[in-house]
């Protein structure tokens, strides 16, 4: 069987989800038998060198930069994963929906508790600089998404059994232990 | 002496008293029907309508509806469980619920309901209100972020005169359930953990013990909600 490609990536996110696609321990010997990695942290390909059969994506999108990867993961990938819940509902960097942008960068800049260094009052902008977006979007309110695996971060058997199923085309029967929003 | 019924769930024969809820009736019989906004003890209101059930292929709150002789039960269905799902997804996606970082997560019983009906992803778009957190009280937090109106804070926590702590304002979409301001600050331990045992999600949260079970040990880490009830 030809191997499938994969490929990863962390928008909005910690990279706690990729840790738990460690957190598979030595099944990662299984699996590097049945898949090769393209673009993805796990490797360091930094772009897209041949079609992909499974993109995975972690964490939503809070700016310019984040939308511009995700739909450059659409057009490369067959298939999507939003992975966690950063990539499912914005997670934690979703706590600033809400509130408006100005206010959120007023307190990281110039009027938060930590901002005794920023003597000179800057504000980046900067054209190298992401935009950042109004909220934090969900990943499948930009593009479309084919499945979604839950889990803050998704357990490791969640990871497993799902790409065990994608691969092999059988049938996935979730335990009631491994989905979860925690 | 009162009356015994019998009355028909998914084509299982059941016998009850005259008098109770189709859900007390299940649940004395070993079957799980899904509650949010009821709650033992108090009246029913069939407000979060979690409880629904299709009788004579009408859909019918369960928490409200008498059993009657006779009558027959569609309740773990397709189409009952997918509509109870939606309702599950429609209260996640109208409010700002974050499990990672909520210290109901594991005992929450909306995020149990998600789980036992595996909810992946909402189906519809994520609101995003902006909602304010109440810490005025020296015992609990009353955080609007979490709170699905479900009214059981209302119904079932007051002092020893019947005053109630918790209060409906506003109406519509600006509806929320908030803390009586003087009689919050004087609330007691006891009552305030029996808020915060008593509201099924987060929304009210007894101060400085956040995350004391650990992953693994908490109400829904295990076993699905109902399964206690189930036979």
């Amino acid at each position: 069987m030809e191997k499938k490609i994969i490929a990863t990536t962390s928008l909005a996110g910690c990279f706690g989800c990729h840790m738990s696609i460690l957190d598979i321990d030595e099944r990662i010997l299984d699996l590097i038998e049945l898949v090769e990695f393209n673009k993805s942290p796990v490797d360091d390909i930094k772009t897209f060198t041949k079609p992909v059969d499974i993109g995975i994506i972690e964490g939503g999108c809070c700016n310019s930069e984040n939308v511009e990867v995700l739909r450059s993961f659409r057009k490369n990938c067959k298939i999507l994963i939003s992975l966690g819940e950063c990539a499912i509902m914005g997670g934690l960097p979703a706590l600033r929906n809400g509130i408006p942008i100005e206010e959120c960068l007023n307190e990281a800049y110039l009027n938060g508790p930590t901002v005794g260094l920023n003597t000179e009052h800057i504000m980046p902008c900067d054209d190298e600089l992401p935009m950042l977006l109004d909220k934090v979007y969900p990943c499948h309110e930009i593009v479309k998404i084919d499945y979604y695996l839950p889990g803050c971060p998704p357990r490791a058997d969640l990871i497993w059994d799902a790409l065990v199923a994608l691969l092999t085309g059988s049938e996935l029967d979730l335990p009631y232990e491994v989905v979860k929003f925690d | 002496m009162t009356n015994k019924i019998k009355i028909k769930i998914d084509g299982k024969e059941i016998i009850t008293e005259e008098g109770k809820t189709i859900v007390e009736a299940a649940k004395e019989n070993g079957i799980f029907i899904p509650t949010l906004c009821n709650f033992a003890g108090t009246l029913p209101k069939g407000c979060c309508r979690m409880c629904t059930i299709k009788i004579n292929n009408r859909f019918m709150t369960s928490c409200t509806t008498p059993a009657a002789h006779g009558m027959e039960v569609e309740n773990n269905t397709k189409e009952i469980n997918d509509f109870r799902k939606g309702i599950v997804e429609l209260l996640f996606v109208s409010g700002n619920h974050f499990c990672p970082s909520c210290e109901k997560s594991g005992n929450c019983e909306l995020q149990a309901l998600a789980y036992r009906y595996q909810m992946m992803v909402p189906r519809f778009p994520y609101d995003f209100p902006m909602r304010s957190v109440d810490g005025s009280s020296p015992y609990i937090i009353k955080d609007q972020n979490r709170c699905i109106l479900c009214k059981r804070c209302i119904k079932t926590i007051h002092d020893d005169q019947g005053r109630h702590y918790f209060a409906f304002k506003d109406r519509g979409h600006k509806l929320e359930v908030i803390l009586d301001e003087k009689m919050g600050k004087e609330m007691s331990q006891a009552i305030a953990k029996k808020a915060m045992e008593n509201c099924p999600v987060g929304s009210i949260i007894y101060k400085e013990v956040g995350f004391a079970t650990p992953i693994g040990k908490r109400k829904y880490d295990h076993q699905p909600i109902g399964s206690e009830i189930e036979n």
